[in-house]
């Protein structure tokens, strides 16, 4: 049980990674502010410097 | 102890007498149609002892990975793009970002030759090469602070092997760009219930991302699910939108048409700032492609259809009406990202590198990935051979070899040996919701009826089966359409770069004069490709597709001669052979196909054969244009080929200079730093 628990906890991690949602948290707490519509736009704009310049597979 | 390597011997043995029959079953069996089992087992059981025995030899016997070392995402680590992240989770990342339509369509192009040929090249190139080039790019960048592959060819190599890296990397996006952008003219032509979704998910995004920016702030995954429900309901409503003839009329579109509608789309995605539209559709695509992949795996293994296409069909002789050209080198270039694709490297080479923990990861993350990409394509090649042969044919061969009119085509068709009748392809255009399924090419439409067909025999039966179709091009169009708006953006980033050294403002990312022209250049040179595809007699396909596989090989070996400079280099030469033997199966194909796509004497594989043959006929305006793309298409080939053999040359005097003792064999890592995160956890 504590196994499959695991799992999910990782796989819900995997998506929250792979949909910037972690970046997110991340950003916030470096900022130090909490979630609001100006943080979020300010962080969109961070990422955009790296984002990018990511290329996607064919 | 001694039990428990007995048993896993015993079971290793098993999975390899159990993978041995199963290609056995693949390979030897013909006749009667065999089952998509055969094949899944075949690949389960090549990937398990891959990734188990061979990637296992190269982490240990060549790259030594060290856990102790610290990774760039320790040393570096700034909460941005250097982040020690789970190795699951960079796993994830990895594979959402190489994963795209290349194996789903490569693969159905290929199997024009039949089941086979494709699924042994996704199996033995996965295994041998595509994974290998991941899993050592991979750990390459990682020893050098998560370099990019043009970097590491510039430092391990020389400055004309950067610069060559550097552009092709520039030529493979423009070039995969415009067949992107083809293939989804081709699925989306005189279809409004398909062009109607395409256009729905604008509004979709732009609700995404209001409800992203006001409502909820950062709740990506909930807005993403909640996008994706509004899709299937645009997708649901779009069977009433092509039977209402008023309203179909607005959504159908002629090829050129749609062809100058994503044009317009790549320049604004590219020159404007609308992170509104295409950040949400980003996510909403991700969404998307994640959730097909793994339903196409659980459908195809738990409903397990009967494959209908040959193992070897007549066309490996090379007369194949969805491409020309035989099955070597041909196969091997249609089938790039399921097998070992370049493009991989960038993405080993760029953000990945920066997120990985422990070098040990790197196999998992590198190697492991790729298999999985390589398992995609193995469900593609199912999803088109399910299909009858004939009907294959009928969606995927263009109207210049089997003519226009739906008697003639599927006359031919059927002297070639797969029967088909014009009611055959009416009652399943029908039951897709379509006008007609002729000519469709690009790989697009008949991966969507192959998935249709497999999920319509379980879920919803025939009366979803135009859903499940809708729902197939759906997927497929919304990735593409983010692979062009960010590819279109990464290439203008490329050149703004480049030109930033010519003149300083045309750098500047933020400066309005230099990414109006960037952008406009981007994609004019994409455009271009994609004109010429739509107005392409043949289809588009047989000429674009081969090119852009050619260029995406010609990557792969330049990354192939990076890692194997390195290895040398580390004085691993005995071990060499691993990546050496890719690299020269790669020459052997790219060069071949290079060679005939320029100078075969059949109009049909080469490009100045046939601009030949259309100077010798009455020259008119189109024809003047078919033939100065033809042979621009065999300049184009001839220049990436010339390129690549300046690299294989410079590679080729440095590893002759390190073994004979004239060259220092010096790596330009970054120094030893010991890790903290093993004393961290224990």
């Amino acid at each position: 049980m504590r196994q499959i628990i695991s799992g999910w906890r990782t796989f819900m991690d995997a998506l929250r990674e792979i949909f910037d949602e972690a970046a997110y948290a991340r950003f916030l707490n470096r900022a130090g502010v909490a979630s609001s519509n100006e943080a979020y736009a300010a962080f969109r704009q961070e990422l955009e410097k790296t984002n990018g310049r990511r290329p996607k597979c064919c | 102890m001694k039990m428990n390597k007995t048993l896993a011997i015993l079971a290793w043995g098993m999975i390899g007498l159990l993978g041995a029959a199963a290609l056995a079953v693949i390979a030897v069996h013909r006749g009667e149609p065999i089952n998509a089992l055969w094949l899944v087992t075949a690949a389960t059981c090549c990937f398990a002892l891959g990734y188990r025995f061979y990637s296992r030899f190269i982490a240990a016997k060549i790259l030594s990975l060290d856990s102790l070392r610290a990774t760039p995402a320790e040393r570096m680590e700034n909460g941005r793009d250097f982040l020690v992240t789970n190795k699951w989770v960079v796993f994830g990342h990895h594979f959402a970002a190489i994963a795209g339509p290349g194996p789903l369509v490569g693969p159905v192009l290929a199997a024009q030759f039949g089941y086979l040929p494709g699924t042994m090249w996704v199996l033995a190139g996965g295994v041998f090469a595509g994974c290998v080039q991941d899993f050592v790019i991979l750990l390459f960048s990682v020893r050098r602070d998560g370099k990019s592959l043009t970097e590491m060819a510039k430092d391990e190599i020389g400055v004309i092997g950067g610069f060559v890296a550097y552009v092709a990397v520039i030529a493979i996006l423009i070039i995969l760009l415009g067949v992107a952008a083809l293939i989804v003219v081709n699925a989306l032509k005189a279809s409004p219930w398909g062009t109607f979704t395409i256009a729905m998910t604008m509004p979709i995004a732009l609700l995404m991302g209001v409800y992203l920016r006001r409502i909820r702030p950062g709740k990506v995954l909930e807005v993403s699910a909640l996008g994706f429900v509004l899709v299937l309901a645009a997708i649901w409503g779009g069977q009433y939108i092509s039977q209402s003839a008023t309203l179909a009329r607005l959504f159908t579109f002629s090829a050129p048409t749609l062809a100058i509608l994503i044009m317009v789309y790549g320049f604004a995605a590219s020159a404007v700032p609308v992170w509104l539209l295409l950040a949400p559709r980003d996510y909403l695509s991700t969404f998307v492609k994640l959730g097909t992949i793994a339903l196409l795996g659980v459908g195809i293994v738990a409903l397990h259809p009967t494959l209908h296409m040959p193992a070897l069909t007549r066309f490996v002789d090379g007369s194949g009406p969805v491409f020309a050209g035989k099955i070597f080198p041909f196969a091997f270039i249609t089938i790039a990202c399921g097998a070992i694709s370049g493009f991989h490297a960038l993405i080993a080479s760029g953000t990945t590198p920066k997120l990985i923990a422990r070098e040990t990861e790197t196999r998992m993350v590198g190697y492991g990935a790729m298999m999985c990409e390589s398992a995609v394509a193995v469900m593609a090649v199912v999803a088109a051979c399910v299909m009858q042969p004939g009907i294959y044919f009928a969606i995927n061969s263009p109207a210049g070899i089997v003519g226009q009119a739906p008697a003639a085509a599927s006359a031919t068709i059927s002297g070639w040996g797969f029967p088909v009748t014009a009611a055959d392809m009416q009652a399943l255009a029908h039951a897709v919701g379509e006008q007609t399924l002729f000519n469709r090419t690009g790989g697009a439409p008949a991966f969507a009826v192959g998935m249709a067909s497999i999920f319509s025999h379980s879920l919803g039966g025939e009366t979803l089966m135009a859903l499940w179709y809708h729902f197939a091009l759906m997927f497929e169009a919304l990735f593409i359409l983010t692979v062009l708006d960010a590819g279109t953006r990464v290439a203008r980033f490329m050149v703004q770069d480049a030109l930033g050294h010519v003149y300083e403002p045309l750098g500047r990312t933020s400066w309005y004069p230099s990414i109006l022209g960037t952008s406009a250049v981007i994609v004019g040179a994409w455009g271009y490709f994609l004109w010429q595809g739509v107005k392409d007699p043949l289809g588009g396909i047989n000429s674009l597709w081969p090119l852009f596989g050619i260029s995406n090989q010609l990557l792969a070996t330049v990354a192939l001669c990076v890692a194997t400079t390195i290895i040398i280099k580390m004085h691993r030469a005995r071990y060499a052979v691993v990546t050496l033997a890719p690299l020269a199966w790669l020459v052997a194909v790219t060069f071949t196909a290079s060679w005939q796509k320029m100078f075969d004497s059949n109009p049909r594989v080469g490009f100045l054969a046939q601009a030949r043959v259309l100077a010798a006929g009455p020259v008119n305006g189109a024809t003047a244009r078919l033939i100065f793309n033809n042979r621009l298409d065999a300049v184009v080939t001839g220049l990436l080929v010339l390129m690549v053999t300046l690299v294989l040359v410079e590679s080729l005097r440095q590893w002759m200079g390190i073994l004979s003792g004239t060259r220092e064999a010096r790596v330009k890592e970054s120094p030893f730093v010991r890790t903290r995160l093993a004393e961290e956890q224990g």
